[in-house]
């Protein structure tokens, strides 16, 4: 049904709105929206429905993810007011140490600062009790209660246009009509498709199967053998693109992302020299492995991710590929809001105020794409792979600012600048220049197999 | 360092910035409390205590002068540093950014106007 004067909807005093999702997108989307009306003195409620219980274990209250907080983003919260405590912190992220077939190397941060967080979106993993550490999702959804929003722990099921509004309805028949509705549901795929039906132009992102498992180690052989250091992975294993092993309390988190990996992927993975060589000799992993899962990533954004009185974020809408997908959910929910609270809720409005944000992702992305390829390149090459690592060893020895292709994978693998940019300081003729000559000696020079550490 | 915080820690008394020094970064408190004090007349003057979330240094983003105040620990603290580049990179993309830094600086001021008048 169409709305009358649909370039005129706006949020007025007593506008109702409802947030489908309770993860990152949905509460920063709250956040951001309360604190613009607090500015402008406009007087909203809004209604954040969530099927999961951050606070338990396992699968119930998790939103699968490496929960890796960048190094941008933790920056960014901090000046918006968003201070990660450190009981939702697991560790403080140092440095990454990267493992190719012929060695390691550790890149420091460049600013001697830890300043990426290692967390878990839920309560932890399945069977833990560690009731000192608090879930990431809860946190923010908790901060969002705080700043006056409603929380409906709930699973929605149906979402319809009526004449002036959309309404919301539950499996637990709760029913409510609201002016503005936002969709941040991941990439739920039933919830993808009932937002469909109010949103028809509405097209799904794209998705690709990923893997994560949690390994039990206990804290002080994490300390001893990981550290604050993030163990990235350039492996010449089919499929993966990417693999990391995340130190967080007493366990360590394997992501692996990739084209479609299933269960011989992740096997091959796990049982390669480099991986088995960061572990202490003596661990069975399988035995060690409370939770592992696929979920889905998005490797493809979606489209027309609005109509009127309706607009998707995050996940659902456009993210960054592979990386800082929290970021990516940060800037999408902040530029929903924005256009909400100052802009308006229509169609036409969101096309012209949150849409810019989603194509500047996406722009991002057909970079990143390509980023990945040459990556796929090196990876495959053990010259290549040579040539990179002795090149970063070698950086490692000198001031921060001489350590161009360290910073370059430092925030290809942190996710903390964007892809355009990564590649425009790859384009330097010093970086160039210089990786050639490493790859050329690395070549004649064969390097002993086994630790090249800084 | 303690394995679960973000930031440079510093101890109890540990001067953060110095007065008098060039600096261009903004500190952003994530644990504890520093204070903030005057060192330019005989006698040292404290201006302000900072607590969790609070910001300082911000001066340094507007102007090239020195540092205009000493900042020191209270306590065991940690500090996130924002670098100048990248905090105005992302206000070039994101101006609302710049509302709770202004909201502050007008907090500030208004402060002290208050003390002044007092004196
Ligand atoms: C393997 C892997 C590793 C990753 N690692 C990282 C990382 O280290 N760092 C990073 O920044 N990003 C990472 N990401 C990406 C990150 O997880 C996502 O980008 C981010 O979670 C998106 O947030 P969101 O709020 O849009 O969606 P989600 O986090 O998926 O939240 C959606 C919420 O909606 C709720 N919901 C869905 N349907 C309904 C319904 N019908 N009713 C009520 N509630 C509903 C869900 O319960 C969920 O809580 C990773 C992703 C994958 C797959």
């Amino acid at each position: 049904m169409e709305d009358p004067n649909l370039d005129d909807l706006t949020l007025d005093d007593g506008s109702t709105i409802g947030v489908v999702g309770g993860g990152p997108s949905g509460t920063f989307f709250t956040f951001f929206a309360l604190e613009f009306a607090r500015r402008v003195g406009l007087k909203i409620s809004i209604d954040i429905l969530e099927a999961k219980d951050f606070t338990k274990p396992g699968p119930a209250g998790c939103n699968n993810c490496g929960g890796i907080v960048s190094e941008s983003l933790i920056q960014v919260l901090s000046t918006e007011g968003i201070i990660l405590p450190s009981t939702v912190i697991r560790r403080g992220i140092e440095s990454y140490t990267l493992h190719v077939e012929n060695g390691v190397s550790v890149i420091e941060t460049p600013f001697k600062e830890q300043r990426i967080a290692s967390v878990y979106r839920g309560a932890g993993p399945k069977g833990d009790a560690d009731n000192d550490q608090l879930s990431f999702d809860n946190y923010l959804l908790e901060l969002c209660k705080e700043n006056g929003a409603n929380v409906i722990h709930e699973r929605v099921t149906e979402v319809e246009r009526a004449k002036d509004g959309i309404i919301i309805r539950t499996k637990n028949s709760f029913e409510k009509k609201y002016d503005f509705v936002v969709g941040a549901v991941g990439l739920n795929k039933p919830t993808c498709k009932l937002f469909q039906s109010i949103c028809p132009s509405y097209i799904p992102p794209k998705t690709s199967r990923t893997y994560i498992s949690e390994f039990l180690l206990g804290r002080d052989a994490i300390d001893e053998y990981f550290g604050n250091s993030m163990h990235v992975f350039l492996l010449n294993i089919p499929n993966i693109t990417f693999g990391a092993l995340i130190p967080k309390g007493k366990y360590v988190t394997l992501v692996l992302l990739g084209t479609d990996i299933d269960k011989e992927i992740v096997s091959r993975f796990i049982q390669s020299k480099d991986v088995r060589n960061c572990f202490p000799p003596d661990i069975d992993l399988e035995a060690n492995m409370p939770c592992n899962c696929y979920p889905m990533i998005n490797i493809q954004a979606a489209k027309t991710a609005y109509s009127d009185r309706v607009v998707l974020i995050g996940d659902s809408s456009s993210s960054k590929l592979y990386k800082n997908g929290i970021g990516a959910a940060y800037v999408t929910a902040k530029a929903a809001a924005t256009s909400a609270i100052f802009h308006g809720i229509s169609s036409r409005t969101f096309k012209s105020s949150f849409q810019p944000a989603c194509s500047d992702l996406d722009k991002d992305n057909t970079v990143g794409k390509f980023i990945f390829l040459v990556t796929s390149i090196i990876q495959k090459s053990r010259i290549l792979k040579s040539g990179l690592l002795q090149m970063v060893v070698k950086e490692q020895k000198k001031p921060a600012k001489q350590r161009r292709m360290s910073s370059i994978l430092w925030d290809t693998f942190t996710g903390s600048a964007s892809y355009r940019n990564i590649f425009v300081r790859f384009l330097n003729p010093f970086v160039i220049i210089y990786l050639i000559w490493n790859i050329l000696t690395a070549g004649l020079i064969k390097l002993k197999p086994g630790k090249h550490e800084d | 360092m303690k394995i679960n915080k973000l930031g440079h820690p510093y101890k109890d008394g540990e001067e953060i910035i110095k007065q008098g020094t060039v600096g261009d970064c903004i500190y952003v408190i994530q644990e504890g409390r520093v204070e903030v004090i005057d060192e330019s007349g005989e006698t040292e003057i404290k201006l302000a205590e900072l607590g969790s979330a609070d910001f300082f240094g911000e001066m340094g983003l507007f102007e090239k002068d020195v540092r205009s105040c000493t900042v020191r620990a209270l306590g065991d603290v940690t500090i996130l540093t924002i670098d100048k580049k990248n905090f105005y990179k992302t206000i070039q993309k994101d101006p609302t950014l710049a509302y709770r830094l202004l909201e502050k600086m007008s907090y500030r001021l208004r402060e002290t106007n208050k003390r002044l008048r007092t004196i």
